[in-house]
């Protein structure tokens, strides 16, 4: 059985990345993932991994680093959070291109302005279509074991990797955790080995083309592909898993949606609250469930359709906004989802929430289904654009 | 062992012909000549900013790089060359590979003077095993000649055009192989093509042979730029080395050493005149332009004498 510990979501996820000793690591201090290349770095000097670690002079150098490092031919990683991953943003998109399985783990964070350092998701959903795999943790234990999982899951679809949690609610909240034991870690996560890579002397290798239009179009296609295919390689690596720890994975999670009329669709920390407050409602005799997304990229659409279906009225709960005058990303998504699917029954609304750190609390979800209840009821969403707890 | 031009140019190229380089561009001159300094039997992984060279030499399906090469985008070639480097020094220490491989990173002056300059300090200073090879033609050619911070005072540009209350470039040219100095690493040189290659080719031996971060500062002129014939580019830059517009020098574990004293300094405007971006400094009202330019000249120059102890 694993090892009983307590530990922050940063030191947890920097505990996993020195349970799998990459090759390199490029990173950049930044508020609240500052402490995972903190650790690391203390691994690093104490001899306990014998990674290469590259202290950086911006998050840009960061993923540039990586890029260098991952087309070498080695496990390149680095951690991030907000403006830096906003920063990286250009180079984002080149690791995705250039197909480098690279591991990126996100304390989410709000983006300034104004500054804030509290937690939201606007960080990471500003670069969801850069082309990474991007998994969501509720707990410190989801961010210590999508970790483990990552390597694998980038690795088998060559797309590069982010392992995104929620900044200072796990990231610094010591919670109780199970580790998993290192040689069953390292067993399961792997060696990398690498079809092509530059430091190959058999073979010279070049990265980074100019592609005209007659060729750009077919590497974005290559792109999308490898993205549809992961989505059975999350789920059989998040078996996999579970078979190993007990713990088993796939791209959401369903919580008391068996026979839900009213459902909310969050992501991230607030699902743990969301769920208390679906116990509450429950013991209430209130048909009230969760879909919490735990693979936003790929974007688990036939999952969230199948778990919708049946549902009167659903909320999706995004934690960032696009400010399109209409609704945040992840309502776009799964409205396009439904729609897609010919779904057309249940009424969806859509709550802006949290940002900057403002707390989300049992009775701000439980009011939630107070309005998804009146929705369901009536059969009349209103103003499908809200946002919660707010002073207007 | 001495240097030999013959013997040199037989060794075999490592950047192919048929690239899209424009004829009489200094570019793939620089890069061809930095890589035959290259032991033939050691590996190489080349990395280059974006650029006109970039994007003229790795056009999908189409590569001239024989070794490994990356471009990664404008402004990371020292970051990016840093990580692959980096990655080396992992493999060898887990066994992973026992051949000996050399890291050389190109970009033009857009983007290793501006663009890539945060880049490219970060790398010099945390002393990755590398050369990092600027070629200066003195503006963003890629785009279409604008002025970037290594473009001289008064030349030029289509972001500096000599207007009617501007009379080009305003500000001087940044000097940054002093700044690469100032990094404190082990071997910086400025260069440039001069007789039979002797200059460049032996400082570029030893900036990859040098343990450590070096820096090669290249003039490397763009006749379209610059507009001059491009058959006259070997004049231009030794003009440029008469004229101490563009001293030959290295500096050593901090030592300035200065490689080639003209006999008798030209005057500036024997280099302005070759070129039509200076072309407007030599009209009547416009001697001052001329005057400023020589006493910056001397400026830098006598600076440079004092650093060199001479």
């Amino acid at each position: 059985m694993g090892i009983r510990e307590r530990l922050s979501g940063n030191e947890a996820v920097a505990y996993a990345m020195k349970q799998i000793n990459p090759d390199v690591m490029g990173a950049y201090p930044i508020t609240p993932s500052t402490e995972i290349p903190q650790y690391f770095s203390a691994y690093v000097d104490n001899g306990e991994v014998d990674t290469e670690f590259i202290a950086v002079e911006s998050e840009h150098s960061a993923m540039s680093t990586c890029i260098g490092a991952e087309a070498a031919g080695c496990r390149a990683i680095s951690a991030t959070s907000s403006c830096g991953l906003c920063y990286m943003t250009e180079m984002l998109y080149v690791a995705a291109s250039d197909r480098l399985p690279i591991t990126l783990a996100v304390s989410c964070r709000a983006l300034s302005g104004p500054i804030n350092i509290n937690n939201d998701h606007s960080d990471a959903m500003g670069v969801r279509d850069a082309g990474w795999l991007m998994l969501f943790a509720e707990t410190n234990q989801e961010a210590y074991d999508n970790y483990l999982q990552a390597m694998r899951i980038a690795e088998a679809v060559s797309l590069p990797i982010m392992i995104c949690q929620d900044g200072f609610i796990t990231s610094h909240a010591i919670e109780n955790i199970e580790l998993v034991e290192t040689d069953k870690v390292k067993e399961f996560v792997g060696e990398y080995k690498p079809q092509h890579f530059l430091l190959n002397k058999d073979e010279p290798m070049a990265v980074g083309a100019y592609a005209t239009p007659v060729y750009y179009m077919e590497a974005k296609r290559q792109q999308a592909q490898a993205m549809m295919d992961a989505k059975d390689v999350i789920r059989k690596v998040g078996a996999e898993f579970g078979e190993m720890t007990g713990r088993s994975y796939g791209l959401i999670e369903k919580f008391m949606m068996d026979d839900a009329e009213e459902a909310i669709v969050i992501i991230g920390s607030s699902a743990g609250t969301a769920k208390e407050a679906i116990r509450e409602l429950r013991a209430q005799g209130k048909k009230v469930g969760l879909i919490k997304i735990r693979s936003f990229r790929p974007f688990p659409a036939e999952d969230i359709c199948e778990a919708l279906k049946n549902v009167k009225a659903f909320a999706v709960m995004d934690k960032d906004d696009s400010f399109n005058a209409h609704c945040g990303p992840m309502f776009a998504e799964v409205s396009a989802s439904l729609y897609a699917a010919g779904i057309s029954a249940p009424k969806g609304i859509n709550y802006i929430y949290g940002l900057g750190g403002r707390d989300v609390r049992v009775e701000s979800i439980q009011h939630v289904f107070a309005e998804l209840e009146k929705i369901a009821a009536t059969g009349e969403t209103g103003e499908t654009y809200r946002y919660l707890d707010v002073r207007e | 062992m001495s240097y030999n031009l013959k013997e040199n140019v037989m060794k075999e190229d490592r950047l192919s012909g048929g690239h899209r380089m424009c004829a009489g561009c200094g570019s793939p001159i620089a890069v061809r000549t930095v890589l035959r300094a290259l032991n033939p039997e050691d590996h190489a992984v080349v990395c280059s900013a974006t650029s006109c060279l970039e994007v003229s030499t790795f056009m999908y399906p189409y590569t001239s790089w024989k070794d490994s090469f990356i471009h990664n985008a404008f402004e990371n070639a020292g970051a990016t060359i840093s990580g692959v480097e980096t990655a080396y020094r992992a493999m060898k220490k887990r066994g992973k590979l026992d051949e000996t491989w050399k890291f050389i990173a190109f970009g033009g002056d857009g983007g290793t003077y501006d663009i890539g300059f945060q880049s490219l300090s970060g790398a010099m200073e945390r002393g990755h095993d590398m050369v990092y090879v600027c070629y200066d033609n003195e503006a963003y050619m890629n785009t279409g000649i604008q002025r970037s911070s290594s473009t001289p005072h008064f030349a030029d540009t289509t972001t500096t055009p000599v207007g009617k209350v501007v009379p080009g470039k305003p500000q001087q040219k940044k000097n940054l192989t002093k700044i690469m100095v100032a990094h404190g690493v082990p071997y910086v040189a400025q260069t440039t093509f001069i007789g039979n290659f002797k200059d460049i080719s032996e400082k570029a031996h030893k900036a990859i042979y040098t343990p450590g971060a070096a820096f090669l500062n290249v003039m490397a002129p763009c006749p379209r730029g610059w507009r001059y014939p491009s058959e006259k580019m070997m004049e231009v830059t030794k003009m440029a080395v008469e004229t101490c517009v563009w001293p030959l020098y290295e500096v050593v574990e901090g030592k300035y050493i200065l490689s080639y004293k003209p006999k008798e300094k030209k005057p500036v405007e024997e280099y302005l005149k070759m070129q039509g971006r200076f072309a407007h400094m030599f009209k009547p009202g416009n001697e001052w332009m001329i005057e400023q330019a020589q006493k910056e000249v001397d400026r830098n120059w006598e600076e440079l004498l004092k650093l060199c102890d001479m």
